[in-house]
């Protein structure tokens, strides 16, 4: 039954001026799981998330999404195969209302072309009210109805992080990369997060998520890979994950005791 | 319609000036250059107010419209507006084969490919003197004439070149409130953001340079056949910057703003000549002082505190922006 | 033929000398503050014709206190626009800083314009105008003193910043400027020494070459626009880049004035400065860098 897979990586490598960010890794993500990604910083979490949107390009390696290769494709082309992703330093449309920030996510769901919108032809109405719409469901999946009118400018860095995802999710992906959602959150937030985080997975959309907090990372994945300089430390369920020695001495440093 | 409620308000002060002011200077003269200048302004507001990306040398695709015009209708007599059309066709292929190298720059980068592109542009209306005129430029330029109607008074002109604004206006006003709007926003404000949405950022970006280089080219067909006369000054290096500060002094991201800084340079200097010998120097201290303290500009600056005033009133429970 | 190319690369190595200081200046408030200071062709002229006034007429001052007063002056002119123009704006985008800088450049032209006119003026040749034979090339004194004092002043700047603590200071600044706030720097006066020092280059390169080329209100906008691009072309914030951009960019000039046309010049400039960009953005001697996401 799991032989199904979402998202395959294969010998990955990439390195920055001699510095090895990301080596031969390899890792399957199953379809309809929370995986997560941990490891100390600098374990090269962030640019595994780059080189899966298409930001970076790998050295070596392959990356497969519903086995399409995507190694050498633009971000957008990743996009419009079903991967979105959200930041780990924010990366708002500050420039924009709350609304507009989600409805950019609704592009690949709308066709009006420049000439037609110039000149308001028929049918960019239709458009524009479903984008609406669809930006206002985002939004209230992430609980965020009551900020609609507001400039994404004058929201709190809590809201602002809810904000990326439900700009996210407005692409409808089937991969959403989450590059730590729970970083600067309060202890209400990352419990909101967690939920949101659940919701997501409940509703069908497999989620690549890079996170800090063990607490969070445990109770919401269903798999998690362990990286060290680049490399598979270890990979199996939160309780595998707990047990391994390698991972408990490696890189959560001795004992280890989760309060949940 | 709320969303065009200003557009309304502007096509009506656009129609009642040369009705309630008959033949007043300020109006049919100063007024038709005006509008111009928001053609022009509202065009590059699009790419650099709402796309962010900076130019300093829009007076290049201003000029190449211009003297297509010029050039085709004076030396090979043809009808001015197969001239205007060839102009566009011309200015919006230059533009895209400039677009992608150019594009991929950012910043200091990005200003300094617009201005030397600009430099070389006004070069060679100076230089290729057998096809431009070389510095002493073209004259003789024949008016255009609409179905029969010549457009021999500047009252005539001024109703053309006020349509054409209006034009441009409802179209921009179209656009940024789309999706292709939406984007250019998006990639303004995180380009690797707007890529992850699935917007393609260097075919955006070629798509908003090539219509504000358009926009650009029918401007200056229009001026040339308005003018009748045209020289390489009027597409310098320094045009480009008075475009720039007409964007830049309404305010970026706003069409209305660009019309208004179009309204403020034009008249500006009119108003200035009582003090001849400061022109240059005011215009320079405008420059510098509405940045440093103003950088919105005057029309989105002076507006934000009374919409967030109208704002706070209803939040936060009117959450919904009705259309 | 041979003569003549050695003609043309001596001019443009004279040219290319002003180029650089300009670029210079450029390179140092850009690592200081990361603004583009298009008013620092302004400062050339400045430089050239407040000397030119202060010694004009029968009261005029003697060229020896003529010269030190207008480097001083075009020194206090950058100050102030530090001071009184970008200081304020902090943290502004870099179009708005682009457009406080060109709002600058405007207001000190129009200044000029109102104190002198629009007559073209030329300082003296500081030593004869007695021409000096290289083969069948000729050279006047005042290239000499052009080239030298250009090269005296860029082995100064270098050394200032990497042999004295000030300059390693405004280094330290154009890295981080809250670092170098924390270990103790005076953020703010590294800043008017940056611009201080712009402005003097800007005002030696004035004083040097208007013997030669003469200088009129507008003549900073040419020379600001050229310093700019040899800026880039050698690699944007690498001074010694900057130098080597600017000397190149006058060499391109005068061999293609000489060898191609000389209305074309200024164009041959720019598209070359085009090709640089769109080839290798970093410059010719910059270093390449990774946009972080």
């Amino acid at each position: 039954m799991t032989t199904m897979k979402l998202l395959e990586v294969e010998e990955l490598t990439k390195s920055f001026g001699g510095v090895t960010a990301i080596a031969g890794l390899s890792f399957d993500v199953p379809p309809g799981n929370v995986y997560s990604v941990i490891g100390p910083n600098g374990a090269g979490k962030t640019t595994l998330f780059n080189m899966l949107s298409g930001i970076y390009q790998p050295d070596e390696g392959a990356i497969r999404f519903q086995s399409n290769d995507i190694v050498g494709i633009q971000p957008h082309q990743v996009a419009a195969l079903g991967v979105s992703r959200t930041f780990q330093n924010l990366q708002m449309f500050f420039n924009m209302s709350v609304l507009d920030n989600v409805m950019v996510g609704c592009h690949l769901r709308t066709r009006t072309g420049l000439l037609s919108a110039a000149l308001r032809l028929p049918g960019v109405k239709r458009e524009e009210r479903e984008s609406r719409e669809w930006a206002r469901q985002a939004l209230a999946m992430c609980s965020l109805d009551r900020y609609i009118g507001h400039e994404a400018g004058s929201l709190p860095y809590g809201v602002l992080k809810r904000l990326e995802i439900a700009r996210a999710l407005a692409v409808q992906p089937k991969l959403l990369l989450m590059d730590e959602p729970a970083a600067g959150l309060n202890d209400t937030e990352t419990m909101e997060m967690q939920a949101l985080i659940r919701r997501i997975c409940e509703a069908g959309i497999t989620v690549l998520l890079v996170e800090h907090n063990m607490g969070l990372v445990m109770q919401v994945s269903d798999r998690i890979l362990v990286l060290d300089y680049g490399s598979r430390l270890a990979e199996g369920t939160p309780t595998e994950i707990q047990k391994d020695r390698k991972v408990v001495e490696a890189y959560l440093g001795g004992e280890v005791k989760y309060a949940m | 319609m709320k969303r065009l409620s200003g557009f309304y308000l502007l096509a009506a002060l656009v129609v009642l000036l040369p009705i309630i002011f008959p033949d007043n200077y300020y109006v049919t003269v100063v007024g038709v250059t005006a509008l111009l200048h928001a053609i022009l302004a509202v065009g590059l507001n699009l790419l650099m107010g709402y796309a962010g990306q900076i130019s300093l040398g829009h007076a290049a695709f201003f000029g190449i419209g211009a003297y297509t015009s010029a050039i085709l209708t004076t030396r090979y007599g043809w009808d001015p507006w197969a001239a205007i059309v060839v102009g566009i066709a011309l200015t919006g292929s230059i533009a895209f084969l400039v677009s992608r190298p150019i594009l991929r720059l950012k910043g200091h980068y990005l200003a300094m490919a617009t201005l030397g592109l600009g430099i070389i542009a006004n070069i060679v209306l100076v230089q290729a003197g057998d096809f431009t005129g070389g510095p002493d430029g073209l004259g003789d330029i024949p008016t255009l004439s609409l179905f029969g109607w010549a457009l021999d008074t500047d009252l005539r002109w001024y109703w053309v070149m006020g349509a054409t604004m209006l034009g441009t206006v409802w179209i921009a006003l179209n656009i940024i409130d789309s999706r292709s709007g939406r984007a250019l926003r998006a990639l303004h404000g995180s380009e690797v953001a707007a890529e992850m949405m699935g917007i393609n950022t260097t075919a955006t970006k070629t798509g908003v340079f090539v219509l504000a280089a358009l926009t650009a080219s029918l401007a200056g067909s229009l001026f040339s056949h308005q003018q009748s006369f045209i020289s390489p000054d009027s597409f310098s290096f320094f045009f480009s910057i008075e475009l720039v500060t007409m964007v830049v002094l309404g305010g970026m991201a706003s069409t209305y703003g660009a019309v208004f800084g179009a309204v403020v340079l034009t008249f500006l200097p009119e108003l200035l000549v009582v003090f001849e010998d400061f022109e240059v120097m005011i215009f320079g201290a405008i420059l510098m002082l509405m940045m440093i303290f103003l950088p919105q500009g005057i029309f989105v600056g002076l507006q934000t505190p009374f919409r967030r005033r109208l704002t706070r009133r209803e939040s936060p429970i009117a959450d919904t922006p009705g259309e | 033929m041979l003569d003549q190319i050695l003609q043309f690369v001596l001019t443009g190595i004279t040219v290319g000398a002003t180029y650089a200081l300009v670029a210079l200046g450029f390179s140092i408030i850009y690592n200081a503050s990361d603004v583009v200071n298009f008013a620092q062709g302004e400062f050339v002229m400045i430089g050239a014709m407040s000397a030119i006034a202060m010694s004009a007429g029968e009261n005029g001052l003697s060229p020896f206190l003529a010269l030190p007063l207008a480097i001083l002056l075009t020194i206090g002119v950058g100050i102030m626009l530090q001071r009184f123009a970008i200081a304020p704006a902090k943290g502004a985008s870099v179009v708005t800083t682009i457009i406080i800088t060109i709002g600058a450049s405007i207001f000190l032209r129009g200044v000029a314009l109102l104190l002198w006119g629009k007559d073209i003026f030329a300082l003296p040749h500081f030593s004869g105008e007695q021409p000096i034979h290289i083969g069948n090339a000729t050279l006047l004194p005042q290239n000499l003193w052009v080239m030298g004092g250009a090269a005296l002043l860029v082995i100064g700047v270098h050394w200032f910043f990497n042999h004295t603590h000030q300059g390693k200071a405004i280094l330290a600044c154009s890295c981080n400027r809250t670092a170098a706030q924390l270990v103790g720097i005076n953020v703010g006066k590294m800043m008017m020494i940056a611009y201080g020092l712009s402005a003097f280059l800007g005002a030696m390169a004035g004083l040097l070459v208007t013997p030669i080329t003469f200088t009129s209100y507008d003549a900073g906008v040419m020379l600001g626009l050229k310093g700019f691009s040899a800026a880039i072309l050698g690699g944007f914030g690498n001074p010694m880049g900057a130098v080597a951009g600017g000397v190149l960019l006058g060499l391109i000039e005068s061999l293609s004035a000489g060898l191609i046309s000389s209305g074309y010049k200024d164009a041959i400039g720019f598209i070359i400065l085009l090709l640089v960009l769109f080839f290798r953005p970093s410059g010719l001697f910059g270093k390449a860098t990774a946009e972080r996401v």
